[in-house]
């Protein structure tokens, strides 16, 4: 019947959904300040390598505005 | 018969409250492991100094709304997508326009580059996501050399390619996100879990693996719709930008979100995200029209960027990280 069918689906719909979140549960979690303290050490150790905190010197700047060619 | 119907709901009640129980043990275990905040770990940390970041280049072109933008791994070659069909390759130093492709479609809503730079895909209303071999000779019909490589069954709203050129992943209106081989036009994977459309999508920066596919976390703060996920340069986090007018950070290992990125004062959605080199800087393109830096550990805003006419729908840093970019509705990209 029509009615069972639905209820079937929705079943399943519902089986999957328990299954997911045990899944989800299940995941192994460390502390926010053990991942906030890793974000941070991240961040500083590669500090110095990103151009848009530390700036680029005008002589290395690839986007510097473009000079003006004079032909002799 | 009534029996086994009264039996399925029994059983359907049942379930419905062990996934009650096991979303609140969720939370919980979630909120046990919240014992402080990230700004607080980061109180020690120097503060950044004021920026001063300019507009270099403003690409113009495009006949309506650019819709997405890609770098080319030679930190100079840029590709766009726009409203109007049109996807356009620009090398971002000089300011001309290399390639450039009209789609049969209007609203290419997505658009990628290769890792070799020889081809970009692009995607949208068509719902298909078509690769384009770029070739140096400008009287080839570009067009001709076209590759439909995915299918979906509503817009695309997101390509990427994954660490060669012979696979792209996708993501769709339809709610599914698809990873396909790009000669063969094969699906090779499907990934379902979300609820309804998948607006962007972003590859862990140390993918290599070709067996994913199970979902494994999720996570649910935001108020609105999420117009944008990018990962952490590390890999352990990613960020994310909603209509909700904020970013927020979450971190994958400690399965939560640990910084919200918000101001009173800013009310329009954020369109696209994107992080600076070092993960230090978290650039914000928003609704608004204006560009907003926060400062990812402090939860500060450092910056706020003004030059477009239109909500800014999309921004990317550069491979190198010396520039970003981004594409908006007012027709222009900038670097």
């Amino acid at each position: 019947m029509s009615n069972n069918s639905a209820s079937n689906s929705s079943l399943a719909i519902a089986q999957k959904a328990v299954k997911q979140l045990r899944l989800e549960a299940s995941v192994r979690r460390i502390k926010v300040s053990q991942a906030a303290a890793e974000l941070k050490t991240f961040c500083l150790q590669n500090a110095h390598k990103d151009p848009l905190l530390t700036g680029v010197p005008s002589s290395d700047n690839p986007f510097r505005p473009p000079k003006s060619c004079v032909l002799l | 018969m009534a029996t086994q119907e009264v039996q399925l709901n029994e059983t359907l009640a049942h379930l419905k409250t062990e996934s009650e129980t096991l979303k609140s043990k969720l939370e919980e275990e979630r909120a046990k492991l919240h014992d402080v905040e990230l700004h607080q770990v980061a109180e020690k940390v120097e503060g950044l100094g004021q920026f001063v970041m300019k507009t270099r280049r403003t690409l113009k072109g495009h006949g309506n709304k650019v819709l997405c933008m890609d770098w080319c791994k030679d930190k100079r070659r840029i590709v766009s997508s726009s409203q109007d069909g049109k996807v356009i390759v620009w090398d971002a130093f000089t300011t001309n326009k290399e390639h450039a492709v009209t789609m049969p479609c209007t609203w290419v809503m997505a658009c990628a580059y290769a890792p070799s730079g020889c081809a970009v895909a692009c995607g949208g209303l068509d719902n298909k996501c078509s690769v384009y071999p770029l070739s140096l000779d400008k009287n080839e019909n570009l067009a001709a050399k076209k590759k439909s490589v995915a299918m979906h069954t509503n817009y695309l709203s997101a390509c990427s390619f994954t660490n060669s050129d012979m696979q792209i992943l996708t993501s769709s209106g339809d709610g599914t996100c698809a990873l396909w081989d790009v000669e063969s036009g094969q699906l090779l994977q499907s990934f379902h879990g979300h609820a309804a459309d998948v607006l962007c999508l972003d590859l862990a920066p140390s993918e290599t693996g070709n067996t994913f596919g199970q979902c494994i976390q999720s996570f649910e703060t935001h108020e609105s719709d999420i117009n944008s996920v990018r990962y952490y340069p590390s890999g352990d986090a990613f960020a994310s930008g909603s209509d909700d007018a904020t970013c927020r950070l979450y971190d994958l290992r400690a399965d939560r979100e640990v910084a919200i990125y918000s101001k009173e004062s800013i009310i329009f959605g954020v369109s696209s995200v994107d992080f600076s080199l070092s993960g230090r800087l978290l650039f914000g393109g928003y609704n608004d029209y204006t560009i907003n830096v926060w400062d990812v550990l402090k939860g500060t805003r450092v910056s706020i960027l003004f030059g477009h006419e239109n909500r800014v729908s999309t921004l990317r840093v550069s491979p190198d990280g010396t520039a970003f970019s981004t594409g908006s509705w007012d027709h222009t990209l900038r670097v």
